[in-house]
């Protein structure tokens, strides 16, 4: 019954959609492929639907329609394969607090079937790979939150998987434990595993993925290298904030008429716009905003980042995106959505 | 096969930790010693009532007190599937390859071994009190039975309703709602002669009756053993109406991740 496709990809989602009891529409018909081998970033603020993504690939949930194959097995059809194939680290930790470290893995490994001396060997490895062999004997009830991030990143790898989800997995984690995250998924891959990566970072995903795809509504928007997005975008990212909101559509007026600027928007008081050259372009902007009656509060020019690539293609910027989300978004981490 | 080790494995797991807590099978102990200690005392002379048809109420009482807490450990066992649902070890097990029979199955063989721990802790203390029974090993064996045939189906619709509302709250206030009532709607404390009337045919139908009164006949001796397989059998179908239920709650969880 079961047919592997072997194809390069490690992941293919076609179409997927799915819809919550409550009526939220979690996927809208996302699509998106990761090649074998390589971080893959799923980037967007709580909400989009990066965690339903992968509940579905994970075998944890189905779509209500689509199809997905993870290391070339239908998830629905095939889900006992696809689950030997992936390790899983989710947003919540899922170790047993009752138990050490040690006896975390060992369950663990037993589950996907390894036994004896290559499990003991195993999980010893394991242990001090992830720095815990001094507090492999201790319950997990005892160990710092990033000591529990890593007992997680270990339980997921017990079986030697081919593919890894990495559901944000530097949340909750302070800046030191994050950047110890971030060298140890760099050499997962240089390993050959395949990594899913969601993330709500935008740093986190231009830092570690090879490929991003950023989500929106239950949908991938763009997808490509972090380079590439960002070289999409034209110029330098200007943002101007007024002193009062420019309600009246004279700011996006005036700035409109100006040469080399571009993809004027405006939240509130904050005017974002693209120019060729930034600096340059600033005192043109300033001018002609000071001439109409508007008060500048402060300027800034940036480099493109993939908060402009998400700007761009979403037409709201990310801090904002994720406030619209805020209401959901209780439920969404309470109940792991 | 697969489902057999795997239930080990989980049932390993929650044993494991609950002896790293004893104070948590102490505390689940604390209520039905005080019931034994106190009622055992106060009414010691209910057995002088005409029609009570016993000769010593500890001996009397014990069985039920056992029961009574196999019913009390089953209703609160939905506690703890909702703190792994919380930490997210559920959902870990649900994206391994692990038995999904052995999720459940596992947790009710735990609470299983856990009756037995606790009912050998309470014949131990009845017997100090002086509690004797004339139906030996058999009739302790029968009480062990039926007590598990108590706690077992009622841990999996604490488990169901947990999985169903996951909240703890919920499935505080419905043990408390039905625990009590369930205990005092049949001759855990009081023989079924002296019962009011209303409340000797609501016991019928209440799982504690006949898991007490069979466990009662096996332990005096001369055991009408038609009269406690009848009971034990009904226990049975209790059984599988319970893991019916919470095989259901189980799916209906997966179908809401």
């Amino acid at each position: 019954m079961s047919s592997q496709l072997h194809t390069p990809y490690a992941i293919e989602a076609r179409d997927l959609v799915k819809t919550y009891p409550n009526k939220v529409r979690a996927l809208d018909g996302l699509t998106f492929s990761v090649q074998t081998g390589v971080i893959f970033a799923l980037l967007g603020p709580n909400g989009a639907g990066k965690s339903t993504t992968v509940k579905i690939l994970n075998t944890l949930s189905r779509a209500d329609s689509g199809t997905a194959r993870v290391s070339g097995f239908d998830v629905k059809r095939d889900a006992g394969r696809v689950r030997f194939a992936i390790g899983c680290v989710a947003q919540k930790p899922g170790s047993d607090l009752a138990a050490s470290g040690r006896e975390n893995l060992t369950l663990q490994g037993k589950i996907y079937g390894i036994a004896g001396s290559a499990l003991k060997q195993r999980v010893g490895e394991l242990l001090e790979r992830f720095n815990l062999a001094d507090a492999a004997d201790r319950m997990v009830r005892t160990y710092s939150g990033g000591m529990q991030r890593k007992l997680d990143i270990a339980m997921g790898l017990i079986h030697r998987p081919h593919v890894l989800f990495l559901d944000e997995p530097t949340t909750g984690l302070d800046p030191e434990a994050r950047a110890e995250m971030w060298d140890e998924v760099a050499r997962l891959a240089s390993e050959g595993l395949t990594v899913l990566l969601t993330t709500h970072y935008l740093e986190e995903a231009d830092r570690l993925a090879s490929r991003v795809a950023i989500v929106d509504r239950g949908k991938v928007v763009v997808e490509g290298t972090p380079e590439q997005l960002k070289g999409e975008l034209f110029g330098d990212a200007v943002q101007i904030d007024l002193l009062e909101l420019a309600t009246d559509g004279r700011a996006g007026e005036v700035l409109g008429r100006l040469e080399g600027i571009s993809e004027v928007s405006i939240q509130g008081p904050s005017i974002r716009a693209r120019a060729q050259l930034g600096a340059t372009a600033v005192p043109s902007m300033l001018a002609a905003l000071e001439s109409s009656g508007l008060r500048v509060a402060s300027v800034r020019v940036n480099r493109p980042s993939l908060d402009d690539v998400y700007l761009r293609y979403t037409g709201r910027s990310f801090s904002q995106a994720e406030s619209q989300n805020g209401n959901g978004n209780g439920s969404h981490r309470g109940g792991g959505r | 096969m697969k489902v057999l080790t795997h239930s080990i494995w989980i049932a390993g797991r929650q044993i494991r930790s609950l002896i790293r807590q004893p104070f948590y099978i102490a505390f689940t102990l604390v209520q039905p010693i005080v019931w034994l200690l106190l009622y055992g005392q106060l009414f010691k002379r209910v057995v002088e009532l005409p029609g009570f048809n016993a000769s010593s109420y500890i001996t009397f009482l014990t069985p039920g007190v056992v029961v009574m807490t196999a019913l009390f450990s089953g209703g609160w066992q939905g506690m703890g599937i909702i703190s792994e649902m919380e930490r997210g070890v559920l959902d870990r097990f649900l994206v391994s390859p692990v038995s999904r029979v052995a999720l459940i199955a596992g947790r009710l063989l735990s609470m299983a071994t856990i009756t037995v721990i606790q009912s050998f802790i309470l014949l131990t203390l009845g017997y100090i009190m002086g509690a004797r029974f004339a139906g030996g090993l058999v009739g302790i064996l029968v009480l062990l039975l039926s007590s598990i045939l108590v706690s077992t189906p009622i841990a999996a619709l604490s488990n169901a309703l947990a999985l169903a509302v996951r909240k703890e709250e919920s499935v505080i206030g419905a043990s408390n709602f039905l625990l009590l009532p369930l205990t005092f709607l049949s001759p855990v404390f009081m023989a079924r002669n002296v019962m009011p009337p209303w409340i000797r045919s609501a016991a019928r139908f209440n799982p504690v009756n006949w898991s007490v009164t069979a466990a009662r006949a096996a332990l005096a001796g001369h055991t009408d053993w038609g009269f406690v397989l009848l009971r034990l059998s009904l226990l049975v179908l209790f059984g599988v109406f319970a893991a019916g239920i919470a095989t259901r709650a189980f799916r209906s969880y997966q179908n809401s991740v």
